[in-house]
């Protein structure tokens, strides 16, 4: 093994460790999607049917149709949980401990945004095993193929997570930004009502939605999900990712960005 | 690749730093030399943590020159940082695991797989003994274990350079011996050099080297009985600074 794989490797194990050492953070990961999907889609089974569009074949249920949105609400959440554990990090020394090794940061980045990516798709597929006993099943293959468009997708939504932490002075202000950017971002997209139905009460919301990254990183799980592939949406989700991580590490460099005109300790 | 084995295990050169329009460092120079111990004596606010910043490249050093072992800081970071291990004031441990997890992912981070990590675990945390709570979540250690884990964390991948930032701070006095009397112990057996920031001035023996950061200046570097003359090394501070220790 090289040191690149054992630094990787290291910073993978021990965002899992953590993690299954907060198993109530494991729960409540699990079940927030859990009550959408049971509670909220069970609702509007009724109220909202679904017509026939791609990647669908046939009329499907509304549960069936936000099970994929619901798995990019796993994401997003896991993506901003891991920026408020950098901006934890940050005003304990683990963070300083961190970038004081001796690799570069946009590496160091790179592997804890991995690896937190990592946890989270685990969290996807504990969520999509029980929605197969609610019956949302799709094809077997989409298990597989929905794997890298969840990685795509975590990534993107990591990074946007790791660039928001870098412009956070303080732990407190983390409140604000779940209101401005998790509610803002998960309503005002596809993951709840498709798009074209979107257009028939707002066009400018449709307008936000198809603008909204969240959007595209749903649409590209959903076609995966179905063994497609949305050229579209992974090019966007692809874009959207080099961006977001592309500004984070020239937050972190010490030159500029974060570190700079900051007075005292960090 | 110039020979590095002479150069001084670290090399300061008029370094300034800025935050906005206040000046926070002016014109800093020191040398620590291999396998010794160097104080850096400051009042709350006189840059020592700024300077700290400035080795471990959190902030950028735009003007001067640090060197690590030979290695600069700036145009070789990579090799400069592999040199240096450092304590912070604040605590880089994760209490929710044990010492063992811990000191295995930092070792991680310097590239050290688990397997070539473990014997070197074990030696550290005999070094500073705690050898026996090895398995203990750092939650449960005490603070003064916490800060001889730190330092063990940093003792990691064999640094030259030991940096140590208020490291005896909230500790009680037995505690704060102790620490200090490790570090002294290591910079003997481990020859690693030492650069320890302090406002508490009593800890320092008379042959001590000390160097004195007063608003971003080095007013003195010198040794502790020199800078102490006939009375206490915070009354030769305060006679130098006007301030009070």
């Amino acid at each position: 093994m090289t040191g690149w794989s054992i630094a990787f490797g290291g910073i993978a194990r021990r965002e899992l460790l953590r993690f299954t050492r907060q198993r109530e953070r494991f729960l409540a990961a699990l079940v927030r999607p859990l009550v959408w999907l049971f509670i909220f889609a069970a609702g509007f089974r009724s109220v909202l049917g679904v017509s026939i569009v791609p990647p669908y074949k046939t009329y499907v249920l509304y549960d069936v149709y936000v099970t994929p949105g619901l798995c990019g609400m796993i994401l997003l959440f896991a993506g901003m949980q891991s920026s408020l554990s950098m901006v934890y990090d940050r005003e304990t020394g683990a963070m300083r401990s961190l970038l004081v090794s001796p690799y570069p940061r946009w590496f160091l980045l790179g592997a804890k945004l991995t690896a937190a990516v990592l946890v989270a798709v685990l969290q996807v597929y504990a969520f999509l095993l029980i929605a197969w006993f609610w019956e949302v099943r799709p094809p077997v293959i989409g298990y597989l193929t929905v794997l890298p468009a969840l990685i795509l997708s975590g990534l993107m939504l990591g990074a946007l997570g790791l660039l928001i932490s870098s412009g956070i002075r303080q732990l407190e202000n983390f409140a604000g930004v779940m209101n401005f950017v998790i509610f803002p971002m998960f309503f005002a997209s596809s993951a709840l009502y498709p798009l074209w139905r979107m257009q028939e009460s707002s066009t400018l919301l449709h307008d936000i939605a198809a603008a909204n990254p969240f959007t595209h990183a749903v649409e590209l799980v959903r076609f995966a999900l179905y063994g497609q592939l949305n050229p579209a949406a992974a090019a966007i989700t692809l874009l959207c990712l080099i961006v977001f991580f592309a500004a984070t590490v020239f937050m972190y460099d010490p030159a500029k960005g974060l570190w700079r005109g900051k007075k005292g300790g960090a | 690749m110039t020979d590095t084995a002479d150069a001084p295990a670290l090399s300061i050169a008029a370094v300034s730093h800025r935050f906005g329009s206040k000046a926070a460092l002016q014109d800093v120079s020191l040398t620590v030399p291999r396998a010794a111990f160097c104080a850096l004596l400051g009042v709350n606010g006189a840059g020592k943590t700024t300077l700290f910043s400035l080795i471990t490249r959190l902030y950028d050093s735009t003007s001067g020159r640090i060197a690590v072992a030979g290695f600069d800081a700036r145009r070789t970071p990579g090799k400069a940082l592999a040199r240096l291990g450092v304590v912070f004031q604040s605590r880089a441990l994760d209490g929710d695991l044990t010492l063992r997890q811990n000191l295995t992912y930092h070792a991680a981070l310097h590239g050290i797989s688990a397997r070539k990590a473990a014997p070197r675990i074990a030696e550290v945390l005999a070094l500073v003994d705690l050898a026996p709570q090895m398995d203990a979540r750092v939650s449960t250690l005490s603070g003064g274990q916490q800060r001889r884990a730190e330092i063990a964390r940093a003792l990691l991948h064999r640094p030259e350079l030991l940096l140590l930032d208020e490291a005896t701070a909230g500790l009680d006095v037995r505690a704060r011996a102790d620490v200090l009397a490790l570090v002294r112990r290591l910079i003997a057996q481990e020859g690693v050099s030492t650069l320890w920031a302090t406002h508490i001035f009593e800890e320092m023996e008379s042959a001590d080297h000390v160097v004195v950061l007063h608003q971003g200046r080095v007013l003195a570097d010198t040794t502790a009985g020199d800078l102490a003359g006939t009375g206490t090394l915070s009354e030769g501070f305060m006679a130098l600074t006007g301030e009070r220790a």
